[in-house]
């Protein structure tokens, strides 16, 4: 087997593992580095002496055998305990995947957004500290404090290693899927910086929400979301010019557009849209199934976005989600229709000032002949942003309208 | 989200203070480090020395030009500076107020969030 093959067969496994440990020994902090460690053996001894016929149950026991060292060097008063616990010789592997329930564990109310990213990506992502921080340009240091944080909360929080039930299993499966939804769009577009694509964020991302599409096959939210992921992630190519500057989707060249993940997106999309449910994820793939179903941005059905940006405003109202419906308005009724409607957010807290709210107001007013008060928006929206890919755009978008 | 946060001294308001309050804004910092270093909020913080010792560079005819001393004639100067990573903007605003130079009138500190970092990471 070659390197990058044992790299995805472990990345695979090592949740997996984490939640095998952490179901039998109920301490996720420890568990967490001992898989950590085992994970380090296999890629040093794999490539050099094989796989193991049993991947999974090798990395279990040596995982095993290193927590309970730990716990001996830790604990050598309670040398009595441990050696109980070493008792429990990983013989039979169980076979129920515990990757699910460990997500759910990482994606703990009590922690900020910003802790159950670092956590999912580190214990279900497989992603060592280094790689996170590199992600998301903090020192090491930061980014392991954060996860050791992270840890001793859900520690504090007492909580078991068990999939929640009823309600509570839903609400904290929005919470994972929004998790997710925070680590793609960090690799889509990266927050701050002159980096627009972190695309390893991007794939991770959708490999989790592959994960629990597969676990959960009936929850439409979660097909929703990938959907979402790979229907964005198809234009990925075609969102940027060679020297890095964003391309809008009216004027990207489309045939780069990758057209497997844009099938396997719209199939998604349309399954999901049959079910029972209807949220906010599964109508974003909607419309973005809907973008990626013209072959040029003339041919972009604009009632239909428009309609589902509706929908998306009835049920789950966000001033951004109103500021996209502008556009598909002003797309159908002209753009004073849409500026008419972005008035409704000048007194929002959350939008005044936002560089998004400025740059489609620009927009729209270079659409409807007024490129003096264009220009100056797209200027002070230039200002606004923290990404300097963006505040190019908008300059150019600034130079091109200056009269 | 990375803010820099950076403190604005006025030397004739740190002057009036006594050294008890001198301590106390010493101690202040102390705990607020150790707090952003448990939280994983902290980059990294850095204090400058007094701007006396501050030489203004500039190239003229392509040949480095050293001056004394501040550029402008300024009041208030910049003295050190704490590099965080957190939530958000209200989060930053949060650990801002923390500082002890906050509660001080005529000291102030500034939040802005970073647009662009490169270097050394592992500060």
């Amino acid at each position: 087997m070659t390197a990058p093959v044992i790299e995805d067969l472990l990345r695979a496994l090592t949740p997996q593992v984490l939640g095998a440990l952490v179901r039998r020994h109920g301490q996720f902090e420890g568990c967490e580095d001992a898989v950590q460690e085992a994970v380090l053996a296999a890629t040093v001894q794999w490539p050099a002496e094989g796989v193991p016929d049993n991947p999974r149950g090798w990395l279990v026991t040596v995982a095993s055998r290193r927590f309970i060292d730990q716990l001996r060097s830790e604990h050598a008063r309670r040398e009595r305990e441990s050696a109980a616990a070493a008792e429990v010789v990983p013989e039979d592997v169980p076979d129920s995947d515990d990757t699910l329930v460990l997500l759910f564990l990482c994606c703990h109310p009590t922690l900020t957004a910003a802790s159950q990213t670092a956590l999912t990506l580190r214990a279900v992502g497989g992603l060592t500290t280094a790689e996170i921080a590199r992600a998301f340009l903090v020192p090491e240091a930061t980014m392991a404090a954060r996860i050791s944080r992270a840890k001793q909360r859900i520690k504090a929080a007492g909580s078991s290693f068990r999939l929640p039930a009823g309600a509570e299993r839903e609400e904290r499966l929005r919470v994972v899927l929004h998790v997710l939804y925070l680590i793609f769009n960090e690799g889509y577009t990266a927050s701050s910086g002159s980096e627009l694509h972190r695309p390893d964020l991007a794939r991770e991302a959708i490999r989790l929400a592959r994960m629990v599409r597969a676990q959960l096959p009936e929850d439409g939210e979660a097909a929703g979301l990938l959907a979402l992921m790979l229907l964005t992630h198809a234009r990925r190519e075609a969102r940027t010019t060679a020297g890095g500057d964003l391309v809008p989707l009216d004027e990207q060249d489309r045939t780069r557009w990758d057209r497997a993940l844009i099938d396997e997106g719209t199939e998604l999309v349309k399954a999901a849209l049959a079910g029972p449910e209807l949220g906010p994820y599964q109508l974003q793939a909607a419309i973005a199934a809907t973008h990626a179903d013209a072959a040029t941005a003339e041919e972009t059905n604009w009632p239909q976005v428009h309609a589902l940006y509706l929908i998306l405003e009835r049920i789950a109202p966000n001033p951004m989600v109103t500021l996209n419906r502008a556009i598909a308005l002003a797309e159908t009724k002209g753009p004073q229709a849409g500026l008419a409607l972005l008035g409704t957010l000048d007194d929002d807290a959350r939008m005044s000032g936002h560089h998004r709210l400025l740059s489609v107001r620009a927009h729209l007013l270079e659409k409807a002949g007024d490129p003096a008060a264009a220009y100056e928006l797209y200027r002070r929206a230039a200002k606004a942003t923290a990404s300097i890919a963006e505040q190019r755009y908008l300059e150019s978008r600034a130079g091109r309208v200056r009269t | 989200m990375k803010f820099l946060i950076s403190m604005h001294i006025n030397p004739a308001v740190l002057d009036a203070l006594t050294d008890e309050e001198k301590a106390a804004i010493g101690e202040g910092h102390g705990a607020f480090i150790e707090a952003l270093k448990k939280s994983g909020e902290l980059i990294t913080t850095q204090a400058l020395v007094d701007p006396s010792q501050a030489v203004v560079v500039s190239v003229r005819n392509g040949q480095p030009v050293v001056t004394d001393g501040p550029f402008l004639e300024s009041k208030e100067y910049l003295g050190g500076f704490y590099l965080i990573d957190c939530e958000n903007k209200q989060r930053a605003i949060e650990l801002a107020a923390q500082i002890p130079d906050t509660a001080i009138a005529g000291l102030g500190v500034e939040v802005r969030q970073v647009m662009f970092a490169e270097g050394q990471l592992e500060a």
